[in-house]
């Protein structure tokens, strides 16, 4: 009985282990983010909560008009910014870019 | 079984090994089936150790006592729930569970970022990969939990009565969740600094984990102060033991990082600091682990000295010294996008915050470990202990406090002092308002108390003040009705609402430290039946002794009860009854007589509790059976004496013998020692607490998808439409 059971435990540990290596290009098929696209969706999701935040802080006392309307153009800016960068690297990529096209 | 599970931690060991090749292989030729087959490796490791762990709960639930650790940490008569949680009780077991939920922990992240961080998921695999290795080696050569007896007893040796409580059952997983889960922020923390990808995604998708290893480690903490407060019998809940502080430190910085990384991903800014933060939190887990195990410093907690030491210090010293090199060689990449606008805005408030919050860490680090120090310097073992704790601790908890409700106040970036004078308006008319009560009450005799309470004061009335305005923000732009605004904007920004809770939970339980600590009153007092004594106006009087004696599930004696029974009043309130007693557990000790190893071996203590908002009454008894000594002796004796005896037999005469003992101790018992204390607003801390993991939880909560989307597409079209038209 131990024996069995240290049997299967390997042998379903192996077959865990290899599976991708038998698939060959298993993990190829996995699609993923090149790394700068991923830094840049990242800083993208950043300055939105960013334009959120300052938004709200306005709404609640802690920006004057005048100051958030100051700061929200500064932001927009930084993230059009990055909407541009992520677009370039669509169009290097091959891929659509954020409007669609390819 | 035991074969099993020893064959499984070596298969562990060897997975291990493998994964970290392959995923090294494959991050340096590219190699994707290579690298998907090292993050398989922590797959395969966490099926295999859950296989070798359930092999171990197995031994202890059917107390298969030829297993050296059931034989050494169960028992017969230890009920099932023990039994179970009794694995990780000894060192062995404890550390089969911190890697299985190493394994569990990484199995998760890895599988969540299977198809993101492409290049830096290789390395925090094999990072996290070399912790299982490290910990599956210890427990393939060093310590097995899977050593067989070739005679196995007839009885085990039992839990430690200590550890009879459900929290200190929990206390462990808890602690090591967090621990563990540390780790996961550390290997990527390790894998964006050797691949250079230095940006906020790694932190982006490792926050859901770090907030995890927070909010575990930080219940684990509590059920053990809880725990310390309701079994140890001593009436206080923080020691400042070195177990204790042990957890608390990679908890503080954890919690800088938390709210430190909210900059960087904002700004650009504290990118060093903030990868300093991390990887020294990975390393204080490993430390906290370290001290539970090598002995070097003397806790309750901890599982004495071992053969661990060593190898635990060569591991930290690893950490530290590739954290240092890695930071070293990355500094240009770390360098700040941005620079800070003001010293009035929300990144200022942050990185005081983390100031304190790092400098907590460090007095409980010097604290802890002034012995090694002083002893490495002078030779002196000299140690400090909770007064210098106290000392340092405590204005720096005001001041964090304070913090934790200025900082939300205050813009982001820039802040003008017409509108701090606006948000600061409504929280500090809140500090006055308590500070007036406070003062006509007349308490006034601890200074730091007052002002604890002021600033919780302030804390509370700036989450209060920010769900009004927030709430009434919300209603101007929508038709919602002020209960679904609120619930629209916290499901909105769940970080941030979650954060404010943690505040306001954090704010009420150091009003519940403050005033325990500073207003507490307490007496040691001899007291024999009938007698009285007063205690901040309460009296407690000694009514009745009480005795029994319990037996197992099994039929068994497992213990044996010595207690009071107490009556307290308060004025004209109506009495209320206490029970406090001591449990004796038998010793296996075989050179001990039969009536006397119950005397000689562990004993608790259950203490009488009466918890309130307003305050606890709280008692322990040490009963003195020095008088029942004579009796012991000659029960001893006439065991010794008696022969031919069967085991049925002896075992109805110890049962008669013992139960003359327990009555002879009701019907004369003498004088009791009882410690006695009333702590004002203790509950405090356990519904402080209650609020912060609530807050906690609400901050984990995931966004739904559908919610994700729009956002995106509306930021993604308003930020087109405004620039055409600017």
């Amino acid at each position: 009985m131990e024996f069995l059971l240290i049997v299967v435990v390997l042998g379903v540990a192996v077959l865990v282990i290899a599976g991708p290596l038998w698939a060959g290009r298993a993990g190829d098929r996995e699609a993923g983010e090149s790394a700068a696209r991923a830094e840049l969706e990242a800083a993208k999701a950043a300055k939105y909560a960013e334009i959120r935040d300052a938004e709200l802080d306005y709404r609640t006392g802690k920006l004057s008009e005048a100051d958030w309307r100051s700061l929200d153009r500064q932001l927009r800016r930084e993230a059009v910014d990055l909407l541009h960068r992520l677009d370039a690297l669509g169009d290097e990529d091959g891929e659509p870019g954020a409007d669609g096209r390819p | 079984m035991p074969t099993a599970g020893r064959a499984c931690l070596i298969i562990a060991l060897a997975i291990c090994f493998y994964g970290i090749a392959a995923s090294l292989y494959g991050a340096r030729t590219g190699r994707r089936e290579v690298i998907a087959s090292g993050r398989r490796s922590v797959y395969a490791l966490a099926g295999v150790l859950v296989v070798a762990f359930a092999v171990l709960e197995a031994a202890f639930a059917r107390t298969d006592l030829s297993f050296a650790l059931v034989a050494s940490h169960s028992s017969t008569t230890t009920p099932l729930f023990y039994r179970l949680t009794a694995v990780w009780s000894s060192q062995e077991g404890s550390l089969l569970l911190w890697v299985l939920l190493l394994s569990l922990w990484s199995s998760a992240v890895l599988f969540a970022t299977r198809r993101r961080l492409r290049e830096v998921a290789p390395y925090a695999t094999a990072v996290l990969l070399g912790f299982g290795a490290f910990f599956c080696a210890l427990l393939v050569f060093l310590e097995s939990p899977f050593d067989r007896l070739a005679v196995p007893p007839a009885e085990g040796v039992g839990l430690n009565p200590l550890l009879r409580h459900p929290s200190m059952m929990i206390h462990p997983p808890m602690l090591y969740s967090g621990y563990t889960l540390f780790a996961v922020p550390f290997a990527f923390a390790v894998g964006a600094l050797i691949t250079g990808r230095l940006g906020s995604e790694w932190i982006r998708r490792t926050r859901p984990f770090t907030l995890a290893a927070w909010f575990l480690l930080g219940i684990g903490i509590v059920l053990g102060a809880r725990w310390s407060y309701s079994e140890l019998g001593w009436g206080g809940y923080w020691a400042w033991d070195p177990v204790e502080n042990a957890s608390l430190m990679p908890w503080l910085t954890g919690t800088a990082f938390l709210h430190s990384v909210m900059i960087q991903e904002k700004r650009g800014m504290l990118k060093v600091w903030n990868v300093s933060l991390v990887l020294a939190t990975g390393v204080l887990a490993i430390l906290g682990t370290f001290l539970v195990r090598s002995g070097i410093l003397e806790s309750i907690h901890a599982f004495g000295a071992s053969t661990l030491g060593i190898p635990f210090l060569v591991l930290i010293v690893a950490m530290i010294g590739g954290s240092i090199a890695l930071v070293a060689a990355r500094s240009a990449a770390l360098r700040s996008e941005h620079r800070l606008d003001s010293l009035l805005s929300r990144e200022a408030a942050f990185l005081l915050n983390n100031l304190v919050l790092v400098s907590l860490c460090f007095v409980v680090f010097w604290g802890t470990f002034f012995p090694l120090i002083s002893e490495a310097l002078t030779g002196d073992e000299a140690s400090v202990g909770p007064p210098w704790f106290n000392r340092y601790v405590t204005p720096l908890a005001l001041v964090l406090v304070l913090l934790s409700g200025i900082g939300p106040l205050i813009a982001w970036r820039r802040a003008t002092a017409a509108n701090l004078r606006r948000t600061f308006a409504v929280p500090t008319a809140a500090s006055l308002a308590v500070l007036a009560a406070v003062l006509a009450a007349g308490v006034t005799e601890s200074i730091g108390a007052v002002l604890m309470f002021c600033f919780a004061a302030f804390v509370l009335g700036t989450v209060g003040q920010e769900l009004w305005r927030g709430v009434r923000a919300r209603r101007a732009m929508s038709d919602d009705s002020v209960p679904m605004a609120a619930v629209a904007l916290v499901r909105r920004n769940r970080r941030r609402w979650g954060g404010y809770l943690v505040h306001a939970g954090m704010a009420i339980l150091f009003v519940g430290v403050a005033a325990s600590s500073a207003f507490q009153q307490a007496r040691l007092v001899e007291l024999s039946p009938g007698q009285e004594v007063t205690v901040s106006g309460y009296t407690v009087t000694y009514e009745r002794p009480r005795s029994r004696l319990v037996a197992a599930s099994n039929g068994r004696l497992e213990r044996i009860d010595l207690g009071a029974d107490l009556e307290v009043r308060r004025g004209d309130g109506a009495p209320f009854a206490l029970a406090t007693y001591k449990s004796y557990f038998p010793s296996m000790d075989p050179s001990l007589g039969p009536v006397s190893r119950f005397f000689e071996g562990e004993a608790t203590t259950e203490v009488g509790l009466k918890a309130g908002w307003r305050r606890d009454v709280w008692t322990a008894v040490a009963p003195d059976i020095r008088r029942l000594q004579e009796r012991i002796d000659e029960g001893d004796r006439v065991f010794r004496g008696a022969e031919g005896l069967s085991d049925a037999q002896r075992g109805a005469f110890l049962a008669e013998a013992l139960r003359g003992l327990t009555r002879s101790y009701t019907q004369d018992p003498p004088p009791a020692t009882f410690r006695i204390i009333a702590s004002p607003m203790v509950t405090w801390i356990w519904l402080g607490a209650l609020v912060v993991f609530g807050g906690g939880l609400l901050a984990l909560w995931p966004a739904g998808a559908a919610a994700r989307r729009p956002a995106t597409a509306a930021g993604l079209a308003r930020v087109a439409r405004e620039l055409g038209r600017a």
